[in-house]
Parts: C-alpha cells; structure tokens; sequence
C-alpha cells in the first residue's frame, strides 16, 4: 500500500465517527434500534478500516509524515493547526481504539437492548450510541494530533465523554444521585490532573514557541541543558494530567467510581482506550522526559506504587466491575512504570494486550450482569422474594452470584482466558507484556521490580478470588439460579477479544520483537527489549502460586450463601477491613481536601461573593444604569433637536481640526 | 461607453431591470397569491449574486473611472445580496399579516441595494452622492410603508429630513474638495495630491464634512439619534434591513473614499474616527441599557456595532496595518451580518399583529416554551457580545488585534470595557427568555424560523473555521490598496 496515497484518509479516523454522530442524531428516530446500532458500529468500523489502511501503508513507509489538515487560527504569532499525525505510534493507538471499539460498539447493541428495558428508559438507546461515537472521534483526535493543543482538545473531549457516560443514568444508583456523583467525581478529579497538563503547555508554548510535537522535541535538549528547571517542572505537571486521566496516585479515586456506567463504557473508556491517554502522552513525550532523571524517577515510582497500592484493594471488593477497577488501576500503574523507565516499548505492548484482556474481561463481567438480571426478573416474575426488598439486590454483587459456570459455559471460558492473561500465565499475552515490563525493571532498578512482582502476586491472587466466586461453588442467590448465557451479539465480541487475549502475545513475541520494530520509528530513545528467562519464570512461578493460594482460600471451600462474611476477614481482621474500604482512601480526601475546601468556598461564597463582589457589580450595574436613564433624556424625539445635535458634532469636528 | 463598462456593472443592470419587472409582474398577481413575488425577487437576487460572483477575482474600471469593480467591492456587494435574500424571507409572512403586501415593497428594496452596490463601487465623488441618494431615497419610502400608523409616518420622515441635512454635508464636502483640487474623480485626487497641487485647508475640510455625512449612514455618535426612533417605527424587517445592509455601506463607502483618495489626511482624520469610534461604542452600548423595548435595544446596539466596525477605520492611514484592519473589518461585517439577522428573526416572530409584543417583559419564558428559538437568541445574544464559540468573539478579537497592532491600545480597551457594559443588557434577554416564566406567544413561520436556526448555526459553526474566513477577506481587498 503507497504510503503516500493512504495518508489524505487520515483525517477520516475521526469524520467517520462523526459522520456516525450527525446521522444517529438526524435519522436515528425512524431507524429504530437495530438501524442506529448499526450505524455507529459501522461508523468506529469504518474508523478502524481507515485505521489499517494507515498501518499498512506505513508498513513501506515506517517514518510516518504529518498530513496537514486545517489552519485553524493564526493570532500574531500563535499559530493553532490541525494536523494528522501519522506514524507507528499513532497509528497504533488508533487501531486499539477503533478495533476494541468497534466490537464493544457491536457487543453495545445487545447490552443496551437489555440495559434500557431494565432501566425503563428506551429512549436512552439513540444517546449511548452518541455519547460512545463521540468519544472514538475525541480519542482519535487526542492520538493522531501533531501538537499539544491539539491533543489536549482530544483530551477534554474524552474527558467529556467519559463524564456523560459515567453520568448516563444520572437519576438512578444510590438515593438517585449516586451515579451523577461518581460523573461529577470523575470531571473533578480529572479536572486537577487537567490543570497540571495546561499548565505543562503553556510552560511548552513559553519556553520553546510552538506546540508543534516535531519543534518541541527537537528543541528539548538545547532546553535542557539551559533551563533543566523548566523541562522538570513540565514534566511533573504533565504526570498530573497523566495522573488524572490514567488513574495514577494521588488521583485515581475516581476510576473506581466511574464503574457507575454502563459496562460496555467501562470496558471502552475506563479499561482500554482513555485511561491509557496518560500512558500514550508519556510515551510520545519521551524526548521530554528523557532529558531529566528525577522525572523519569517519579513517573516511574507513581506507577509501581499504583500497581501495588490498588491491587492490595483489589483483593478486599465484592463488586464484580470495582475489582476490575481496581484491577486497571493497577495495571495502568505497570504501563506508567514502563514508560517511566523508558521502556515505552513495553509499556506500549502492555497497553495493547491489557486493551484486549480488560475489554474481554469487563464485557464478560457485563454478560454477567445480564444473566444475573435476567435470573432476577424471572424469579421476581414468578413471585418468590425470598431475595428480600426487591431494589437491594445487587446484580454486580459477588457474594450473590456462584455456580454460574454452568449458567453460562461461553461467558465462563472466554473470561477465564482474559483472568488468566491478566494474571500473566504463559502463553497468553498478559504474560510476554508484563514480563518485558518486569525484565527492564530487574536489570535497572530492582526495588522496583520487586513491588512490581509483588503486585504481580497480588493479581494472581484477587482473579483467582474472582473466578471462585462467580463461577465456582453453587448458587447464592435466586438471580444466579435462574441466569441465562446471553445472546449472540454480546457474546461473539467476546470470543474475537478472547482470541486477541489469548494470541496478543504473538504482536512482540521474545524472537520477533515485531512491535519494538515497529514502534521504534516513533519512539525517542528505544531500549532494545530483552527476555530473561530467570525473570520469566520467576514471574509465572509468582502467578502460578497466587492462583492457588486464592484457589485454596476461595475455591476449595466456596461461600455457602450471600451473607457468609470473605474467608479472609478473621484471619487478617482489621488488614481486610482496610482492603474492603480502599484503604479509607475517599474518608481522607473528604476529610483533608473536600471539607476544607468547602469551608472556604462557602466563606468565598457568603461574606466575600454576596457582599463585598455582589455590592461592587450591583453598585458600577446601577451606576450605568442611572446615567444611561439622565442620558436617555437627550433622545426627546424631536427632529429639531437631532439636528441641533449633528450640527453640534460638527461643530466639535472643526473646531478639533482648527484648534489642531 | 463600451460593452465592457456594461458588463463590469451588470450585476446592478440585472437587479435594476429585475426590479422593474417586477413592479410590472406584481400587477397580474392576485392579492392571496403575493408569495409568488416574494418567490420571484428571491430570485432575482440570486440570479444577480450568480453575475456577482462571476466577477470575483476580478477587477476594473467602467464609464470613464465612474465606477470600479474589485475583490472589496464582490465581498460587500453579495453580503448585500444575502441580507436582500434573509429579508425577503424576514418580509413575506410580516407583509401578509400586517397588510402591508404593497406592489412597491421589493423593487424599493432592490433599488436600496443597487445604490448600496453602486456607493461601494463609486470612483468619483459625484457617483459617491448619487449613490448615497439612491440607497437612501428607497428607504425612507419602505420606512413609512405601514403608511396608516403615525409610528411609520413619523420615522419615514424623520429619516427623510435628518438624512437630507447630512446628505447637505456631505455634498458640501465634495463641493469644497473639488474647490481644493478641482476634480471629483478619486483617480485624479490621489493624482494631485502626489504633486502637491491643492488647497490643502479646504481639502482637510472638504475630507471632514464628508466623514460627517458617512457618520450619519452608520448611525455613530453623534450623528445617531435618528436610529432608534426610525428602527423602532418602520416595518420590523424594513428595520433589519437598515441596520445591516445600510450600516455595511456605510462603512464600505467610508472606506472606499478615505482608504483611496486621503490616505495622506490619516493624521487629521485618524483622531477624529478613533472619537467618534470611542464615542459610538461607550453612548451606543450605555444607551441600550435603558431600553425595554426590544427594536429600540437593536437600534442602540447596532449603533454601538457601527463603533466596533468603526475600529477598522481609525487604523486605515498606517499602511503596514489597513490591509488587516479592513479584512478584520470585513470579518465583523459577515459576523455581524449573520448575528443581527437571526435577533431580528426572533423579534419578527414574537411580534403580533397589532404591533404589540416587543416589550422585554413579552419574552419571559420564551426559552422554555419554544427552545429552539430560545437557544438562537441566545446564540445571537452571546455573539453580539463576543463571547467565544461564536463568530462575534472571532470579530472582536481580529479587530481589536488589528487596533492594536496600528497602536492604539486605549481605543481597543474602549472596545473591551463597551463590551462588558453590552454584556449587561444582552444578557438580560437571555434572563428573560429563560429564567422568568411567562406565557410567550409567537409566530410559527417557517422561513422565520430557517432564518434564526438557520443564522445560530452559521454563527456558531463557522466560529469554527475562523481563519479560513478571515483569509477570504483577506483575498477580497488585496487590490484596495
């Protein structure tokens, strides 16, 4: 494929979606639900089509070239465009994003068929598809963008997106407000880690005038070795974004929360494609943080903290999607270690292979979902409550479900491949990604190859708790007795993504290195990737036993019924209450930020707004007001009086040009 | 007198002679079926855009340097033919239900236009005043269209008398110009002026009265007075009409004159424009405040407008900024257009039969009621004022960049600190609209309502593609010069 002929189609990666947008919004009414879920999978298809068409014409082409799109702004000399960059890197990311999003998007149609009724809103059916279309041409335009001002519009937009979509049942959840609270925790949160990535632009715009990628990386090590300060400070405000967006500590509070929202957006956009946003930028932006080692230091200890911290909470949820919260958190955290380290590479691979098992393993957790709700309505159809109040059953609750192995043997053996990849067991891809990530660890900083591999205990150990749990063992509940396999469309996405999980591996396989190959074209400063056997196989051993350890807590002897407190909680005791509340993790933010900060804006709001800024506004509006009422007087309406005031004017006119 | 002279003016031969035929056309038309002319002269303007745009890119003099045609002119003469298109939109329903379906109605519009065309056009100072009358005399017509209500009597001759004493300006101004260079061909001033061979006391002079006079067609300050009584008596759409259409003339014949033949007075007249620019922005918007009624409130803003676009001028003797001063100009213009177009829409539809229902109080709850409309006016709120993701904010901000580059600082801070007061009375329509309850009513028609959806969504939409229309404007005036 010429290069040269394929690049005009870039720009098509996010018209596609768009073009999806505008006819959902137009037609979809009259199409029905059958015609709009065809449309937007068709529109991420097409996306996904121009996406390959991209990667096979960089195949003879691997340097990749900008395809100038749009001036969109020329101020002084503030220049704003839009371009399409397209190289390996970018194209890579959008091959993840249209691919995994275009089978979510079919898997979409049959889960939301069921989702609407359940929630008794059908109407909502046209919104998702919009919501979801809009989200693939933001994230398109955040990884195909040639500068930072454009990425951060992708940024935002995804941001957006993903706010609208935590928030799509904004009047239910919790007191009928929850799920609009987890949306607003999201937007704020993400907002901080925003303000961090604004402020790390202008610092760009200031110190190198342009936000052109190519200017800017070029310039960065003249920057550097000037103002070393500068490149710090810009790459510790980038990690706040990154940190906001990928769920990083301090700021990924809100991940766990954003489960709120329907699971097909979980799988999308909190699992496989946005939250990886961070990962992308720090991988893009490596001619930055290569120039300094202290930043290189903190990206790489926030990652390796993460991924430790929020697998310990992993262990200690009962909710099916928040482990797997917890789960990407903590994954996510593997990548940012990666990329800190400067293995971009392998944190790239990570990010692929995560994209499919994640994906795989929330859409399976959703057909969950759906079995568990079909179980329920049909026991509530046939009157037995013994469930107790009707609305407290929680169909995501673990300690409700059990057997379901045998309700749904295709649900069951897709998702333990994509458990079995996220705990890294050879040969899925889990394991070459991670390990690649672990191998670079153990040669350059050992400490952090051990909290890793500790991290990596942890994982084997809450998939294991997961898998007997909702699989194994007999029915808790009503819901679980009577759950049904869910229909094809839901579950044929599935088998492609298991497929993609159990093969992923192959993309840079130990011999090959296939995606180091391709990816080092657009990468600054490629370590070659190395396989050490002692790691590997230490690392499988760590698997290996964390899978039985949890085998032998929670599947030998499995829950006998729904209130039988976790196995766990005697012999560890106040250690697994701590899990089970993340740590108290949300009780010291509300209590160190979000109080304080009420507090004061409550004071800002009170005696400083109302009074003091209210009275000025109030008093300069009523000051205008009352002059525009003596001058109004002028205005007689009398045209005697009118042309008095244009002989005036000329009056004033040459007496100026005399006095002059 | 050649084909060639014809062919360069054939745009205004094909409106004149369609607009004649229509006076006749009208005539076999039984009343009931008026929608027909309506059809017809929407036609003919766009058969004379077509002729229009044929000629861009191009350029040249006809009728012995009477009248010159280039990329300045093009741009202004079809944004000229496009608020003739919104209006007779704006016009069919109001004319059938006010019972105003008079024959005269489009040929007198069709004539303003052609004499809008010709005053852009104009490459001699006679052709300057003729123009300036026939652009003028049409209106004061279509002003007391609605010849039964003393409102419509009053602002007919209201404008009638105060545009003749300004047009007595402006002539005397071209009377003493010829006095200072004995010539009223722009050709031959630029001529004299090199050789140094004129008067110059009485060409400073001359060059001021005329300046009055434009100020006058622009409604600036102080020559505005009659704005707001006229706009607010004469038929709603006849209203738009002015504030748009004739303000862009203004401005356009403004610059046509001053940019071509006093380039060498920038020092005298610069300070005189930046006060009456200073002036227009502070009294137009201050003004506003105190209005209720909402064709008043227009009034005070496009006057307030005419300050903004006034900018572009004060900047027009420094040759290193007019180019970009004038494209910025040309921006606001198509911003401005657009924008006030689509609020006089919602006006005309909330308007009754009985002239009542454009008080502010009479659109409390009109957001709520009818959310489209409610969500144009206030698209067209916002733009007025300028805030982003609307083509105003994109107007504002190229001029104002323009004003500052040519260095005057103080006049673009006016502009920023008019803005702000604009921001009081704007957004009281947008408070009305949608957080006082009411019982609205308005007018379902449908070509209002493609005329205010269709506005807000250009407005809002080709805020997107600023820079590409700012080049186009750019490419318009490349032979002002």
């Amino acid at each position: 494929m010429n290069f040269e002929t394929v690049l005009p189609l870039a720009p098509w990666v996010v018209f596609f979606p768009v073009l999806g947008i505008l006819l959902n919004l137009l037609l979809g009414k009259r199409l029905g639900e059958k015609g709009i879920g065809i449309i937007a999978s068709l529109a991420a298809g097409l996306s996904f089509g121009v996406a390959v068409l991209l990667a096979l014409g960089l195949a003879g082409h691997p340097e990749g070239a900008t395809y100038p799109f749009l001036r969109w702004l020329a101020v002084g000399d503030f220049v704003a465009d839009w371009n399409f960059r397209v190289d390996t890197l970018s194209v890579t990311m959008m091959l993840v994003v249209a691919g995994v999003g275009s089978l979510i998007h079919i898997y979409s149609i049959g889960y939301m068929h069921a989702d609407v009724r359940h929630n008794g809103e059908p109407g909502r059916f046209r919104r998702f598809f919009v919501f979801l279309n809009l989200f693939v041409a933001a994230m398109m335009i955040l990884v195909s963008a040639d500068n930072f001002l454009m990425l951060f519009v992708g940024w935002e937009g995804v941001g957006l997106c993903s706010y609208l979509l935590i928030g799509f049942w904004f009047e239910k959840g919790a007191g009928g407000i929850a799920n609009a609270q987890a949306a607003k925790k999201a937007f704020v949160v993400n907002r901080i880690g925003d303000f961090g990535l604004l402020i790390a632009i202008f610092l760009i715009f200031y110190n190198f005038g342009s936000l052109d990628f190519e200017t800017v990386f070029a310039q960065a090590p003249q920057v550097a070795a000037a103002l070393p300060g500068v490149i710090l400070a810009i790459t510790l405000f980038m990690l706040l974004g990154v940190t906001g967006k990928s769920a990083q500590l301090p700021l990924y509070v809100w991940l766990p929360d954003a489960m709120a929202g329907p699971t097909p957006v979980s799988a999308l956009i909190h699992a496989a494609t946005m939250v990886t946003a961070g990962v992308y930028l720090v991988a893009r932006s490596q001619a930055l943080y290569q120039q300094v080692v202290l930043a290189q230091d903190v990206v790489m200890w926030v990652g390796a903290a993460t991924a430790f911290f929020a697998a310990t909470i992993a262990v200690g949820q009962y909710d099916i999607k928040k482990v797997l919260a917890y789960s990407t958190i903590s994954q996510l955290g593997f990548m940012v270690t990666a990329v800190g380290m400067g293995a971009a590479v392998a944190g790239m691979f990570h990010l692929v292979t995560h994209a499919f098992f994640k994906a795989l393993l929330f859409l399976g957790a959703g057909s969950v979902i759906l079995g568990m709700e079909h179980g329920h309505e049909h026991a509530a159809a046939h009157g037995s409550h013994t469930e107790g109040h009707h609305s407290a059953f929680d169909p995501q609750d673990m300690r409700n479900m059990g057997g379901l192995r045998e309700k749904m043997p295709l649900t069951f053996w897709v998702y333990l491949i994509g458990a079995l990849a996220l705990a890294g067991i050879a040969p899925l891809s889990g394991f070459f990604s991670k390990d690649e990530i672990l191998a670079d660890a153990s040669l350059h900083h050992p400490a952090v190859y051990l909290v890793l591999t500790a991290a990596a205990f942890l994982t084997a150990f809450y998939v294991a708790r997961q898998l007997a749990m909702v699989f194994f063992g007999k029915p808790r509940s009503e819901a679980a007795a009577g759950a049904a396999e869910s229909p094809a469309v839901v579950t044929v996405p599935l088998v492609i993504l298991a497929v993609l999980a159990a093969v992923g591996g192959l993309l840079n396989f130990p011999t090959t290195h296939w995606l180091e190959k391709w990816l080092e074209h657009s990468l600054y400063g490629v370590e070659p990737a190395r396989f050490i056997l002692s790691v590997a196989l230490i690392s499988l051993a760590v698997a290996l036993t964390g899978l039985l350890i949890g085998w032998l807590v929670y599947g030998r002897k499995p829950l006998e019924d729904a209130r039988q407190p976790d196995p766990l909680a005697r012999p560890l005791n106040g250690l697994f209450l701590a899990l089970e509340h993340k740590w108290w993790v949300d009780e010291l933010y509300q209590a160190v930020v979000v109080k304080p900060y009420l507090r004061l804006a409550q004071f800002l709001a009170q005696p400083v707004d109302q009074g003091v800024i209210d009275g000025l506004v109030n008093g300069v509006g009523n000051l205008l007001r009352s002059t525009a009422q003596s001058w109004r007087r002028i205005q007689n309406g009398y045209v005697r009086s009118y042309a008095l005031t244009i002989l005036l004017g000329v009056v004033l006119v040459v007496t100026y040009l005399v006095l002059r | 007198m050649n084909l060639s002279d014809f062919i360069l003016t054939l745009p205004i031969i094909t409106l004149l002679v369609w607009a004649l035929l229509l006076l006749v056309v009208d005539l076999w038309v039984p009343k009931g079926r008026k929608g027909i002319v309506a059809a017809l002269a929407a036609l003919g303007l766009a058969v004379t855009m077509g002729v229009t745009l044929s000629q861009s890119g191009g350029s040249g003099l006809a009728f012995q340097n009477m009248i010159i045609v280039d990329g300045f002119a093009v741009y202004l003469n079809v944004l000229y033919l496009v608020s003739g298109l919104v209006v007779v939109a704006l016009s069919h329903d109001y004319l059938k239900r006010m019972n105003l379906e008079r024959g005269e109605f489009y040929p007198l519009m069709f004539f303003s236009i052609a004499g809008m065309m010709l005053v852009t056009q104009a490459y001699n100072l006679i052709m300057v005043f003729l123009a300036l009358e026939f652009l003028s005399i049409p209106l004061y017509v279509l002003a007391g269209l609605a010849r039964e209500r003393p409102e419509s009597e009053e602002s007919s001759l209201k404008y009638f008398l105060l545009g003749t004493f300004s047009s007595a300006f402006v002539l005397y101004g071209i009377a003493l110009i010829f006095g200072a260079t004995a010539t009223t061909s722009l050709a031959l001033i630029i001529e004299r002026v090199g050789q140094g061979a004129l008067n110059l006391p009485l060409f400073i002079a001359g060059a001021a009265l005329m300046l009055v006079g434009f100020a006058f067609k622009l409604a600036a300050v102080p020559f505005h007075e009659w704005a707001p009584d006229v706009y607010q008596g004469a038929p709603t759409p006849v209203s738009s009409f002015m504030a748009v259409a004739v303000k862009a003339a203004g401005v356009a014949v403004l610059l046509r004159v001053f940019l071509t033949a006093f380039p060498s007075l920038a020092a005298e007249m610069a300070p005189l424009g930046w006060g009456i620019a200073a002036l227009t922005m502070l009294i137009g918007n201050l003004l506003a405040i105190a209005q209720t009624n909402l064709k008043r409130l227009l009034a005070y803003s496009s006057i307030s407008h005419g300050g903004y676009l006034l900018m572009a001028f004060v900047a027009y003797g420094n040759p290193q900024v007019a180019g970009q001063a004038v494209a910025a100009m040309l921006f606001y213009l198509l911003a401005y257009t657009l924008t006030t177009f689509g609020a006089w829409a919602v006006v005309i539809s909330v308007e009754q039969n009985d002239y009542q229902g454009l008080e502010l109080d009479d659109y409390a709850g009109l957001g709520l009621k009818y959310p489209w409309l409610g969500v144009a006016m206030l698209v067209f709120m916002l733009s007025l004022t300028g805030i982003p993701l609307t083509m105003g904010f994109w107007g504002k901000l190229f001029l104002f960049r323009a004003t500052v580059d040519a260095g005057y600082v103080e006049l673009a801070l006016i502009g920023l600190l008019s803005s702000l007061i604009s921001a009081y009375y704007y957004l009281r329509v947008v408070v009305m609209m949608f957080m006082r309850s009411g019982e609205p009513r308005i007018r379902r028609d449908g070509w209002l309502s493609l005329v205010a959806v269709g506005s807000a969504l250009a407005v809002v939409g080709l805020s997107l593609l600023p820079n590409q229309i700012l080049q186009m404007a750019a490419q318009a005036i490349l032979s002002l010069q």
